[in-house]
């Protein structure tokens, strides 16, 4: 094999796991179908808080088929404590336990499971569980949530308060130039397409294997055994596939509760799928207004920044996010100050949602930064640069690597930024408006603890795994290609696993942190193999390497190559034979260690991109075309450009969802959002999105991580949505602060 | 106390229909009530056609019936006896990918791979009814597909590879 064609980091691979994709072949979790199994079919709470007073499930019974129906009047015992509850990644609180009593916190909380051996039979009888509630008073209206908002003295672990620095309102009341406006973001659902869903096998000897929709197999495990008291040797939780997460997946939820239930209880294998509408139950990007001051001298210089946000949650857990740090971190303004809080409502907790806290609070934000480049009367673009921060302005510390300034250069030049007219108004295509706008997003560049495997065959196949999920993000691609790069082997030879929690330890796939990660994980497991396998070669006779260390080898196209003479080289196969070793199998863990994590306190990590929008405005009728956006991202090393910009698609266009279309609706006299399908909660269709153009800046980091990648899954929608906000007011004159920009907004 | 009505399924009124899928001609007993993607996937175990709604509102259980796309969620299997099913397993020429499978993956179009084989069979039926020329028109006549991911662009340019070389020979 010559090097020319490795593969490696850096490398366009398509998805390793495309053609399973495009076959069908792929299972999801409701695809398995063990013996036996019994479909469940939840009942949804009909009201938003109260009591249960009768359930009345005569009339599901007598449907044939019917086997059992679960309610907190019959189900088996479940672990009291509180704490036996939580999951890795739950926020404080007394998380929802569906049966416990007659209790009910939400609308839609599921109050019983009927169990049948026909779907249809199931879902049939579902309908025909009467219950009885006595309903107490409610509030589901987030404005009057307000009255309550608070800020937790048991803060999320994740949650990083805003540190103020200088005098923020003196600078604000001096300031000659002045924003000061409210602004909100609409509740959203994640909506991936693939419901949520277990299949549970009950072996029957005290084991089950739980096939889940879920972003964390290992965290699936370690809540059920916690929860049902099964020892975690005995629950075996798979996903080699994941229909799509972005967040709901994180937690554990309440589906795979239910189906570890009823399995236990009857002894049998059961399935439970939610319905499109029930996957408006369970978790939701919280609502949230932030109120943005800022204040600036005649020239455009940022003065004071003054940030304050509520974002909603349920009455029984405190989800909190980071909302109002991300201006003060990215704008040098020598006052600033953030005030967040959090308003308890009579719904489902909110939860984690592609990029959660930055995709709220700072795309709000850029607005209002757009506000005070127009008072400035500067371009939006040199308004950014002229309040550039090299560092990390609300920490005090340097960037591993910021190379927005790049991203900003490239990106308006990939746009052609500097043919935009100034002012709004100022441009159009016929009937339509055109505007174009601008903005900045953020994100944090995390790292987590990975373990990895690595296992060669005698005959050169290489595995490894980790239990990390693929929810879409190629991580079953990024695996292969760091072992290829590692090992010199084709990614023909080599096989990732992932989804499942029998596998090495892995953190739940989220923040962006998955490539960082696990690509770490396996590079250092691979350089365990190649060890190994320079330990072995020495076996052969006549040592062809001679002495030759780690260092003076290469590994390429299966075999191990010394550098200082590339005529000499030895395969994998012959020295493994050599040693008499039928397989090379290493277990190895990648961590920040002591200099990673000292340097974690020293210096910021951050994503960041340049996104810019062309809207088109029909001007009678009010209805906004996205017609272009360039997105200009910093975000380190790319394992894989392909996969990696279809990541950064991927937040592009549900940036744009957020801007036009997402927003679930509540009927606060019912306390039950409204527009639970996915005919009346529109994400964007295909005529919805036009051009994206990604570009990934160059921005060498090797501080970041190990291998100096930062990671893509959340950073393509944080500035989208202001982007074409900003877009809108260019087009049309009309600074609408409410997201999503809906007609109505542009006809008032 | 509800009693059984005439929607209750009281008891097993199967009805035998013949339906060809993927080139198989099958001979199913179904209930009346059962839609033609609960057939394929609890029945037929050909789990690849997807539901992601129920309500023909995501487009994922697409399938071709006689040629044509449908949504196979809003089809009661009863209602197709005698039709010719094709679904993502039989898009594929033994172990040659369909042109429109190849330029999914070349193009990257698709992420968590749940709403695949409903776009695939879309746009195979798209390519059928010949009404495509453009962009924009792919754009439009695919957009019964909800893709979450967001793989639309990558989506719209594979169609547009497969609609040009069709076009061309």
């Amino acid at each position: 094999m010559a090097s020319s064609a490795r593969i490696g980091i850096g490398s366009p691979l398509s998805r390793v796991d495309g053609i399973a994709k495009v076959t069908g072949a792929a299972k999801y979790a409701a695809e398995h179908r063990p013996a036996g199994m019994l479909y469940g079919f939840a009942v949804s709470s009909g009201i938003a808080k109260g009591r249960i007073t009768a359930i009345d499930d005569r009339a599901a019974r007598a449907v044939p088929g019917v086997v059992e129906i679960v309610t907190h009047e019959n189900r088996p015992r479940t672990a009291w404590l509180d704490r036996s509850h939580h999951d890795q990644v739950g926020p404080p609180g007394s998380p929802l336990r569906p049966f416990y009593d007659d209790k009910v916190m939400f609308s839609g909380q599921p109050v019983a499971l009927v169990l049948a051996e026909t779907f249809e039979a199931a879902r049939h009888a579902a309908a025909l569980v009467e219950i009885s509630y006595e309903a107490e008073a409610h509030n589901t209206d987030f404005d009057k949530a307000l009255a309550e908002k608070f800020l937790p003295a048991k803060k999320r672990n994740t949650f990083h308060p805003p540190k103020n620095r200088g005098d923020a309102e003196k600078a604000f009341a001096a300031a000659p130039l002045k924003v000061d406006a409210e602004y909100r973001l609409a509740t959203e659902h994640h909506n991936p397409m693939e419901m949520h869903a277990s299949t549970v096998e009950w072996h029957g000897d005290g084991s089950i294997t739980v096939h889940d929709k879920t972003q964390g197999p290992q965290n699936v495990q370690a809540y059920l055994s916690s929860v049902f008291g099964i020892s975690a040797k005995k629950i075996r939780v798979l996903n080699p596939y994941v229909g799509g997460g972005f967040g709901s997946g994180l937690r554990p939820q309440y589906h795979v509760y239910l189906t570890v239930l009823a399995a236990t209880m009857l002894e049998r294998s059961v399935r439970v799928v939610l319905t499109r509408q029930q996957m408006f139950t369970h978790v939701h990007r919280p609502e949230a207004v932030q109120t943005v001051r800022l204040g600036a001298e005649m020239d455009g210089r940022l003065t004071a920044i003054l940030n304050s946000a509520t974002t909603s949650t349920s009455r029984y857990e405190n989800h909190m996010e980071d909302v109002v740090i991300w201006g003060m971190m990215n704008y040098a303004c020598p006052n600033a100050s953030g005030d967040y809080t959090i308003a308890p409502m009579d719904t489902s907790t909110s939860g984690d949602m592609r990029a959660p806290g930055a995709a709220t609070g700072m795309a709000l934000f850029e607005i209002a930064i757009d506000e005070m480049a127009e008072q400035a009367k500067l371009d939006p673009l040199a308004f950014r640069l002229l309040n550039y921060s090299e560092e990390d302005a609300m920490n005090g510390t340097p960037f591993t690597s910021k190379a927005l300034r790049e991203a900003f250069a490239e990106g308006a030049a990939a746009f052609g930024w500097d043919r935009r007219k100034a002012g709004p108004r100022t441009m159009r295509d016929g009937h339509e408006l055109v505007g174009w706008g601008l903005a900045t997003g953020m994100w944090d560049a995390m790292f987590s603890k990975t373990s990895a495997s690595a296992k060669l065959s005698a005959n050169g196949d290489l595995e490894v795994a980790s239990a990390l999920s693929d929810i879409g993000t190629g991580t079953y691609t990024v695996m292969t290609q760091v072992a290829a790069d590692t090992l010199g082997l084709p990614p023909e030879r080599i096989t990732a696993r992932l989804g499942d929690s029998d596998l090495p330890a892995a953190p739940v796939e989220g923040g962006s942190w998955g490539a960082a990660s696990v690509g770490a994980a396996v590079q250092v497991a691979c350089r365990a193999i190649g060890e190994k396998l320079l330990k072995a070669a020495s076996s052969i006779e006549g040592k062809p390497l001679g002495s030759a260390g780690i260092d003076d080898v290469t590994f390429d196209g299966g075999r191990i190559v010394l550098k200082s003479d590339p005529a000499i080289a030895v395969e994998f196969t012959e020295a493994m034979r050599a040693a008499d070793l039928q397989t090379i199998e290493v277990e190895e863990t990648a961590s920040a260690g002591i200099s990673g994590m000292v340097s974690q306190i020293r210096k910021s990590r951050n994503t960041h991109c340049a996104t810019f929008a062309e809207v088109k405005v029909d001007e009678e009728l009010g209805v906004v075309r996205v017609t272009r956006i360039v997105c200009a991202v910093a975000a380190g090393r790319i394992i894989n450009p392909k996969t990696a910009r279809s990541q950064i698609l991927g937040g592009v266009v549900m940036g744009i969802g957020m801007a036009l279309h997402e927003e679930t609706m509540m009927d606060t006299k019912l306390g039950r959002f409204m527009n639970h399908s996915l005919a009346e909660y529109h994400v964007p269709a295909n005529a919805d999105i036009d051009s994206i153009e990604v570009i990934f800046v160059d921005e060498p980091d090797p501080e970041v991580t190990p291998l100096g990648v930062k990671g893509v899954g959340e950073i393509g929608i944080v500035g989208t949505a202001a982007a074409v906000a900003n877009a809108i007011y260019h087009a049309t004159g009309k600074r609408v602060r409410s997201l999503p920009i809906t007609i109505d907004k542009l006809q008032d | 106390m509800a009693t059984a009505t005439l929607d209750t399924p009281t008891e097993s009124r199967s009805i035998t229909i013949s339906l060809t899928i993927n080139g198989q001609l099958r001979r199913l007993p179904v209930e009346p009530w059962t839609t033609l993607l609960d057939l394929l996937r609890e029945q037929e175990g050909l789990t690849g056609t997807k539901k992601g709604c129920d309500h023909g509102q995501c487009g994922a259980c697409t399938v071709l019936i006689d040629g044509k796309r449908i949504n196979s969620c809003l089809s009661l299997a009863v209602s197709r006896d005698g039709a010719e099913i094709v679904t993502v397993e039989g898009l594929a020429d033994a172990d040659k990918l369909h042109p429109l499978q190849q330029a999914f993956i070349d193009h990257d179009a698709f992420q968590c791979g749940y709403c695949t084989p409903g776009q695939l069979c879309s746009a195979a039926g798209l390519l059928a009814e010949g009404r495509a020329t453009s962009r924009d028109d792919v754009r439009e006549m695919m957009s019964g597909n909800i893709c979450r991911c967001g793989a639309y662009t990558n989506i719209t340019d594979a169609v547009l590879e497969v609609l040009e070389k069709e076009t061309a020979k």
